[in-house]
């Protein structure tokens, strides 16, 4: 299915968000998620299920003032 | 002074963004001394996987982090963004942006207020970027805020404090607060500047950054923080108009 990731449409396989980390070879790394503007703790990324056209944001540390 | 109950091993906040390598900002952390650092949250992409090197870069600097909300321009985009930085850098320290204008980066202090309630009543320890005005000063402390972090003029601006009166106006109402100029310090003179008005900390990032060479300049912003502090403490002689003979008169001879 196609869904946006960080507005990047992407094809994937995966059925949760646990998954998808792990399908864009992110599993282990530092990132926050956030699904259509809502932010999704680790700890629920598995029960997240993905669906068509989800908005989907990835995050990690970056410079900052 | 005591942020959130933790003591800074410096009153220099340094910013991580604009240097030219990730060496130069390694070696301007630590020429800066710097008792905290600013970082943010960018989106990942899978392929370059960016954010993994700058983490581990900051990891081994060792310094406490301070995440930002820089970009956002609501409450709620805010917000969710503290949360990410939460879970990312694990800490409870959130640097609060709410921006309500986009050529002076000022920030939108009702949606900062409104951010800071939300974010305290979750068990966030907010830093406001806020101006330095009074009444929005207290509402960010009934809010919940612990430290105020007034502009001294707009970000990346190197202005320096563009409303000593203010700023002097919000050390004089808020002894006890933990005070901070961010954002606008260009030179060292304002950072020494700042201290001298009784504020407990400075955030530098564009002037140490985009200077010739940022280590210099980090160890340079150390010496003005250190010169400035110590002075406050030293009670500076207050400004007058006239001038006063600093040799005395008594016993000059007559000569002409």
């Amino acid at each position: 299915m196609n869904i946006l990731v960080n507005d990047e449409t992407r094809a994937v396989t995966s059925r949760t968000l646990a998954a998808l980390v792990d399908e864009l070879g992110l599993s282990g790394a530092r990132i926050a998620t956030a699904v259509g503007g809502e932010f999704v703790p680790a700890s629920r990324r598995s029960q997240l299920s993905i669906s068509e056209g989800m908005k989907i944001e990835i995050v990690a540390p970056m410079q900052g003032g | 002074m005591q942020f959130y109950g933790t003591t800074l091993a410096s009153p220099l906040m340094l910013g991580t963004a604009q240097y030219p390598s990730p060496e130069i900002l390694a070696a301007a952390v630590k020429a800066a001394h710097a008792g905290v650092i600013t970082v943010s949250l960018r989106r990942e992409s899978a392929g370059q996987k960016a954010g993994q090197a700058f983490w581990s870069l900051i990891r081994d600097l060792n310094v406490p982090v301070l995440p930002n909300t820089a970009g956002c321009h609501t409450a709620k985009e805010a917000v969710t963004t503290a949360h990410m930085a939460r879970e990312v850098f694990e800490t409870d320290w959130i640097k609060l942006e709410v921006i309500g204008e986009s050529d002076t980066l000022q920030p939108d202090v009702f949606g900062l207020v409104e951010a800071a309630r939300i974010l305290t009543a979750e068990g966030f320890k907010v830093f406001p970027y806020t101006t330095e005005d009074l009444v929005v000063a207290e509402r960010l402390l009934a809010a919940g805020c612990e430290v105020l972090m007034p502009w001294g003029a707009p970000i990346g601006s190197g202005k320096g404090l563009n409303n000593v009166f203010g700023l002097r106006a919000l050390r004089a109402h808020f002894p006890e607060i933990p005070l901070v100029v961010d954002a606008g310090i260009g030179v060292p003179s304002h950072a020494a500047q700042a201290m001298e008005l009784g504020y407990d900390a400075v955030l530098i990032n564009t002037a140490v950054a985009k200077a010739g060479d940022p280590a210099a300049m980090a160890r340079a912003f150390r010496l003005a923080v250190e010169a400035g502090a110590l002075a406050r403490l030293a009670d500076p002689m207050e400004a007058r108009d006239m001038a006063a003979p600093s040799t005395p008169l008594l016993g000059k001879p007559v000569l002409a």
